[in-house]
């Protein structure tokens, strides 16, 4: 993650927000951004497609949208496991040279520890596909009155992570106190399979992260910027401030 | 010659606070300052941090040793450490006293918790105190309250706004626009309201938030702050340039509007 030239961000979305207007999250401000930040890369989801009842409708969106650019941004395209035709999208996934999937369990409205989830995750193992879940989009202190799909709790996570014992896991928006209920509620070979993004954990003076990168690990961490939502130098900062 | 940049929400710990790591996190503070460029940290202790009292409605005797352990932290870096009092305006007598020792000791501002909400005729002689000594208030806020909230008695901009009206000589900051809750809603608050400031701090840094500040307050009205996340405030910092800002506004952000509000004398070390 030091590296400017192979920095990649790991947690990244484009298109708007039902709930609050982002400025420009369109893959150019994207790359002007990470341009701007010395970020070489970005896995790329779309925002829309958390809210569509057909999440394949989103990743014919996404696709699209990420084709003009494919040298640094690369698809991450959304699954829901409880809609008809999902196993396709996986498939479309591999066929784009996506490296991973998201998928968004509160907002699709499938349980994150049932059959759903296990036949996802068994998908994701056999495609070589890591799974992208996301904690939060948003601080909970601030939703709008219809914003009511809860957090993602380390339950989930820890279930997921058990549903396969090939699956491999991304949580992005996770705080300190979450990483560290999966991380010691797993095996240690549960817990090799999760990989953490930076973007909602706290720099200095706290330091949650220094302190995860020593009883975590920091080979477990990622930079994610949860652009659009957040500043995308913020997660930058940290990584700067917690070396 | 440093660039200033002073933040106006910093915090410092004390022995009393029940946590084993204190002294080390108020080193880290400074060591993280000094990397970054803070010329000047205005802080202040909340009673014991919630260990003997709740961290929101802190005991008289709670109040008055973390105000005496944020004095002894400007004493002992008298060119990087401004204090606030903080006080419980529920004892509202000690609450005065403990202002106006602080004040005649150095400390150059005024920090209100959750102990009250803003909008309590309560605290209209501490806001009288405020403006008779030109002093800010650093008000803790919820960026739009919509419930109680549990171990605070929480305010919001509304709550803020209609003190700031009574008491229109006095200066106030709304703390840490940042810090979670809907800051638009405090933005579109305090439209029109001269006599409070906003802070830039908190762990929240949502992207078109430093926009809506700039378009309802303006960049005269912002304080640049870090509160718990020295990193966010950073990153915030440097979206200023990123997002347009000329480097006059930034300026007036780092530091200048900062001693608008405090007075020049914040700045005396130098």
């Amino acid at each position: 993650m030091s590296d400017g030239k192979s920095l990649t961000d790991h947690n990244a979305l484009i298109g708007p927000f039902p709930f609050r207007r982002l400025p420009e999250p369109t893959p150019q401000r994207l790359l002007t951004e990470m341009d701007r930040l010395g970020i070489a890369a970005a896995w790329v989801g779309h925002l829309p497609s958390v809210f569509y009842r057909d999440a394949a409708a989103g990743n014919d969106e996404l696709l699209a949208a990420l084709e003009p650019h494919r040298k640094r941004l690369v698809p991450v395209p959304a699954v829901n496991p409880a809609y008809p035709g999902w196993e396709r999208e996986v498939a479309r996934a591999v066929a784009a040279g996506a490296p991973a999937v998201r998928s968004y369990p509160a907002h699709f409205g499938f349980d994150p520890a049932g059959p759903a989830m296990a036949a996802l995750c068994a998908a994701c193992a056999e495609a070589g596909l890591e799974l992208v879940l996301t904690v939060r989009f948003e601080d909970g202190r601030q939703r709008h009155a219809l914003d009511i799909a809860p957090d993602l709790i380390g339950a989930a996570v820890r279930a997921t992570v058990r549903a396969d014992s090939r699956v491999r896991l991304l949580v992005t928006a996770a705080d300190r106190a979450f990483v560290e209920e999966v991380h010691f509620g797993s095996t240690p070979e549960e817990a090799a399979r999760i990989r953490w993004d930076v973007s909602w954990i706290w720099g200095p003076p706290e330091d949650h992260l220094a302190h995860l990168f020593r009883t975590v690990g920091r080979e477990r961490f990622v930079l994610g910027t949860h652009f659009p939502l957040r500043l995308p130098e913020a997660a930058l900062t940290k990584l700067e401030l917690t070396q | 010659m440093t660039r200033p940049l002073i933040d106006v929400h910093a915090h410092f710990d004390h022995d009393r606070s029940g946590r084993s790591g204190w002294e080390a996190a108020n080193v880290r503070r400074l060591e993280v300052g000094e990397r970054a460029g803070i010329t000047l940290h205005v802080a202040s202790i909340l009673g014991s941090w919630g260990h003997t009292s709740p961290t929101y409605f802190p005991s008289p005797e709670d109040v008055t040793y973390g105000n005496a352990a944020m004095r002894a932290l400007q004493r002992a870096h008298p060119d990087r450490i401004r204090g606030y009092v903080a006080v419980n305006p529920n004892f509202t007598r000690h609450a005065v006293a403990e202002i106006e020792r602080g004040l005649a000791e150095g400390m150059v501002g005024i920090k209100l918790g959750a102990s009250r909400r803003a909008s309590d005729p309560l605290l209209d002689p501490i806001a009288q105190l405020a403006a008779e000594r030109g002093v800010p208030i650093l008000q803790h806020a919820w960026q739009h309250r919509r419930r109680e909230v549990p171990g605070q008695e929480i305010s919001d901009a509304l709550d803020l706004a209609a003190l700031a009206a009574r008491h229109p000589r006095a200066k106030f900051i709304l703390a840490h626009i940042g810090g979670g809750g809907d800051w638009a809603h405090s933005l579109r608050a305090l439209v029109g309201v001269p006599n409070v400031w906003v802070d830039l701090s908190g762990s929240g840094v949502d992207r078109g938030m430093l926009g809506l500040c700039v378009e309802c307050v303006g960049v005269r009205r912002l304080l640049w702050g870090t509160d718990l996340t020295m990193d966010t405030g950073l990153a915030k910092l440097e979206h200023l340039g990123a997002m347009g800002c000329s480097e006059e506004d930034v300026e007036r952000v780092r530091w200048q509007n900062a001693v608008e509000v405090f007075g020049a004398g914040v700045m005396s070390h130098e």
